[in-house]
């Protein structure tokens, strides 16, 4: 799975067990690819003495802010992004 | 610090450590834990207590100092402000900065029309191997929950209040990536040297907190 920039995706729900990097409050959230970051050694088994491998790619992955909270005060402008792994996104 | 709690007999020898932590005046448990991880370390011959030491010293000579150089730079050279926007580290490396320990780190240009405000909602990922250690504030468990939910809120509590037609966007330091702010030169700054612009560029501007302000330039 290769995501190009625009390309919708959704957050996977997993458990956030061991060392993820995926926030909780993004989970099952709906946003925009804006960039490759390239691949790294997946923290989640790097961090338990693990290899890391095989590496994964790694998108910048853009959000807006009404879409996570739903009591957001600011500007329905607001957004949020944040790098997020691709085994932890779907297309969407 | 109140005056209604006496720390006198607590032994610290002085007293500019953080009070932010529960169970004020006590060692904090990540601490006890650190020193305890460490000592190990130096016992199993892991690390030496001098690699280690060195490693400390190392970091504290990282400050936004730093980070100041590159933005003023950035500010009278568009050209070098593209290859700070395409490659930080090594634009950094231009400046006789030395990021080579650092992770990848990407510059987020504020404008006109978008304000960067950075946050490690995980843990307290900041761009130490440029700009040293980050500040307390940065790296409590406030900051860290409200900048994601009410990033405006939060920058008005820093004197830093922006225009409803100005996008804000939070970004949150989760994996690989160490991200610094190019804020916005402000007006009133035609003329000035890059020693006097690198002055007004602090460190909270470097996350996105707050907008450096022209003032008068400082003699440098």
């Amino acid at each position: 799975m290769t995501l190009a920039p625009g390309q919708r995706v959704r957050v996977l729900e997993g458990a956030s067990v061991g060392h993820v990097r995926t926030p909780t409050y993004v989970k099952g959230k709906h946003g925009t690819v804006a960039g490759s970051r390239g691949s790294f050694r997946n923290p989640e088994t790097l961090a338990f003495g693990g290899d890391g491998q095989p590496a994964r790619p790694l998108y910048y992955v853009g959000f807006r802010q009404a879409d996570l909270w739903p009591d957001y005060a600011g500007p329905a402008t607001d957004t949020l992004y944040l790098d997020l792994y691709e085994h932890w996104l779907e297309e969407a | 610090m109140s005056d209604g709690h006496d720390h006198d007999d607590h032994g610290h020898g002085d007293h500019d450590h953080d009070h932010d932590e529960p169970g004020e005046g006590a060692v904090p448990a990540a601490a006890l834990r650190a020193r305890a991880i460490e000592s190990l370390l130096v016992e199993k011959g892991v690390v030496t207590a001098e690699a280690i030491a060195r490693g400390v010293d190392w970091l504290v000579s990282r400050t936004p100092t730093n980070g100041a150089r590159i933005v003023a730079r950035a500010w009278v050279d568009p050209a070098y402000k593209q290859r700070l926007l395409a490659d930080a580290k090594a634009a950094a490396g231009e400046l006789g900065v030395d990021a080579a320990l650092s992770p990848i780190v990407v510059a987020l240009e504020n404008t006109a029309a978008v304000h960067h405000l950075v946050v490690c909602t995980l843990c307290s990922c900041y761009p130490r191997a440029l700009l040293g250690p980050p500040p307390a504030w940065y790296k409590s468990s406030a900051y860290r929950s409200r900048a994601v939910v009410e990033p405006r809120a939060v920058m008005a509590e820093f004197g830093t209040e922006l225009p409803a037609e100005v996008e804000v966007r939070v970004v949150d330091s989760t994996a690989d990536i160490r991200y610094i702010v190019v804020p916005r030169r402000p007006d009133g700054t035609d003329g000035w040297s890059e020693e006097q612009l690198a002055a007004i560029v602090t460190r909270d501007s470097l996350v996105g907190v707050v907008q450096p302000v022209a003032g008068e330039p400082v003699a440098v």
